[in-house]
């Protein structure tokens, strides 16, 4: 087996707010390898862009703390690394594109002007050739008429333009890693598709490794080579692709699945997943997920299961993983 | 941007006062710029044979009790009063640009710690403190500008403070970050830029009271020193003559009044403009 890009060990990221400790990611391990693409998957506040902004030290501190755990990039320790020196991996090693496009671009600057800051910044490219190089990045995302685009406002652009014109910003200096939190959930349903395919095409043609963020499970079945799904901070199974979609051992990832509403099917009402996503303060003991769980025993309260492997490369935070599914 | 500037300006041209601030601004500036070009006199050239002459096509706005020429006087007072007001408003620009930022972009200590400091700078009665540290110093025209210009920044710290404050959680600023761009670069290039338009505002503003605040010490003999012509010390001088020789004081009074309220028209205008919010109140 390769050896992976980045390796993710017992990361574990805690929230210090007034009301208590929120943790918000506990013990996650994973790892990319270089040209795949790994999908985060999980609900809202389950903790997957806390990990993605983890990656890149982004948390803010205070309120938040990285309280343990390595982040080999390359085997290096991003962790150890002095701020300078974090400073210089984020944008040219390893990049991050956001959910919202009509906010993460400056108002006040040409989208031109900002990739461009990003390849000088970081490859020491004179004004000249840096403009080239943008102007070749808008023609990569596909954003017609380059030369006259590179000029344009924000506001000038459509939303899905400007996710486009975010992502030629975040690859222009040909990251490794790419870091992409819900980086079509802002956009129309048939710009989303655009986008993704934009995206899984980029990725082939440079090789570079993707972390996708999303809550969308048509997004990962359509672009994602390995799932990680998260719930209440921690991976709760982990698998390729078909396994996760095809034979899932985890009852919360079923639930995910089958809350998926069906063209096919004239029920009336979704399947959803009972109960709510547990306070981040005030976990509930053994696995997270008992409460809402229709496969609950009372040894589900008692100790956190750890990751039981199903196969290989396929694991399951289930005790009764045998039976689930 | 072009789209906004365009906006910008239809609703400017809105504000007919606004626009005839500006106008009267651009009319000073001229007359500042070309002082020495349209005086008809030396401004320091005495004439007593000629002293306390009223208004003629002589001498258009008369003369004083040394048998200088107003006019030429107060042509020469508009460079000091608006060189007052411009280089006291940019230190207290730098300064309160300087403490906003740092306070509102790394919060916390830093925040706590220099906003005291202007809660404790906002204490002091400011027209009082500027006659103290000119009594002390020596009046100059340096001190004072310099004297303004550190006793006047911190409403702008205030206003860059609160901009900072909700521009730094902007997705675009986190952006920048995971870029690997630097604090420094971050609130230079990417906070600053998007927070200036309130500041030209008050800055604005303040250039009226600066002016305002010249003009007062100078007329309590604390600002820039006779001979050399400043509208309050014209306006001082001719005190003693207002029963004999109006045109000393009303004339100098009338610049003053004219230029402060043009600049504050001009920036309650640039307010309106500006601030999406307050447009079409009118």
């Amino acid at each position: 087996m390769k050896t992976p890009l980045l390796e993710v060990r017992s990361l574990t990221t805690q929230f210090f707010t007034e009301d208590g400790v929120v943790r918000a990611v506990e013990d996650v391990n994973f790892e990319i390898h270089p040209g795949e693409i790994l999908s985060l998957v999980g609900e809202s506040g389950c903790g997957k862009s806390v990990t993605g902004l983890s990656l890149l030290r982004l948390i803010p501190i205070p309120p938040g703390k990285i309280m343990s755990g390595e982040l080999l990039f390359e085997g290096r320790d991003l962790l150890g690394l002095e701020e300078r020196e974090m400073e210089r991996v984020r944008g040219n090693d390893i990049s991050m594109i956001f959910q919202e496009p009509m906010t993460s671009l400056n108002p006040v600057f040409t989208i031109g002007n900002q990739i461009m800051e990003a390849l000088q910044l970081h490859q020491n490219l004179d004004k000249k050739e840096a403009r080239r190089r943008a102007i070749e990045m808008l023609d990569r995302v596909k954003i017609p008429s380059p030369e006259v685009r590179i000029d344009s406002y924000p506001h000038q652009l459509s939303g899905g333009m400007r996710q486009r014109a975010m992502i030629a910003m975040a690859l222009s200096c040909q990251p490794k890693l790419l870091i992409a939190d819900e980086p079509t959930t802002a956009l129309d349903v048939t710009i989303q598709a655009q986008v993704l395919r934009l995206l899984k095409e980029i990725q082939g043609e440079m090789g570079m490794a993707v972390m996708l963020i999303t809550h969308d499970l048509g997004v990962v079945s359509e672009i994602a080579d390995r799932v990680a799904v998260m719930y209440a901070g921690r991976i709760v199974e982990s698998g390729p692709i078909e396994a996760i979609f095809g034979e899932m051992r985890h009852p919360y990832t079923r639930g995910l699945l089958e809350s998926i509403p069906q063209l096919e099917e004239k029920k009336k009402r979704l399947n959803a997943i009972p109960g709510q996503v547990p306070n981040p303060m005030d976990l509930p003991t053994g696995c997270k997920f008992h409460p809402r769980c229709h496969l609950m025993i009372d040894d589900c309260k008692k100790e956190e299961p750890p990751l039981y492997p199903v196969n290989k490369n396929h694991f399951s935070r289930c005790i009764r993983w045998k039976e689930c599914c | 941007m072009e789209f906004q500037t365009k906006s910008f300006w239809h609703y400017f041209k809105q504000n007919r006062l606004a626009v005839a601030g500006l106008a009267i601004i651009l009319v000073v500036f001229f007359i500042a710029g070309t002082a020495s070009l349209i005086a008809p006199y030396d401004p320091g050239k005495t004439n007593v044979s000629k002293k306390l002459k009223s208004p003629s096509s002589e001498h258009l706005l008369g003369t004083d009790q040394l048998g200088r020429d107003v006019f030429s006087r107060m042509l020469y007072g508009s460079r000091i009063s608006l060189s007052v007001g411009l280089v006291a408003v940019a230190i207290s620009l730098v300064i309160g640009v300087f403490v906003g930022a740092i306070a509102g972009y790394y919060g916390r200590w830093a925040d706590a710690v220099l906003m005291r400091f202007v809660d404790i700078m906002l204490c002091f009665p400011s027209f009082f403190l500027i006659l103290t540290v000119v009594a002390l110093l020596g009046p100059s025209m340096l001190n004072v500008m310099v004297v303004i210009g550190i006793t006047s920044w911190m409403g702008t710290s205030r206003f860059v403070r609160a901009e900072f404050l909700s521009l730094r959680e902007r997705d675009f600023v986190q952006a920048a970050r995971a870029l690997g761009m630097k604090d420094r670069r971050i609130i230079l290039r990417h906070i600053l830029p998007n927070s200036l338009a309130p500041v030209f505002v008050t800055a604005t503003l303040d250039v009226a009271t600066a002016v305002l605040v010249e003009a007062g010490l100078s007329f309590l003999g604390f600002g820039v020193q006779p001979p050399a012509p400043s509208w309050g010390n014209i306006l001082t001088e001719g005190r003693t003559y207002i029963f004999d020789a109006w045109w000393l004081t009303v004339f100098p009074g009338l610049a003053i009044l004219m230029t402060v309220l043009s600049f504050n028209l001009l920036g309650e205008g640039l307010r309106d403009a500006l601030d999406p919010r307050l447009r079409g109140r009118r």
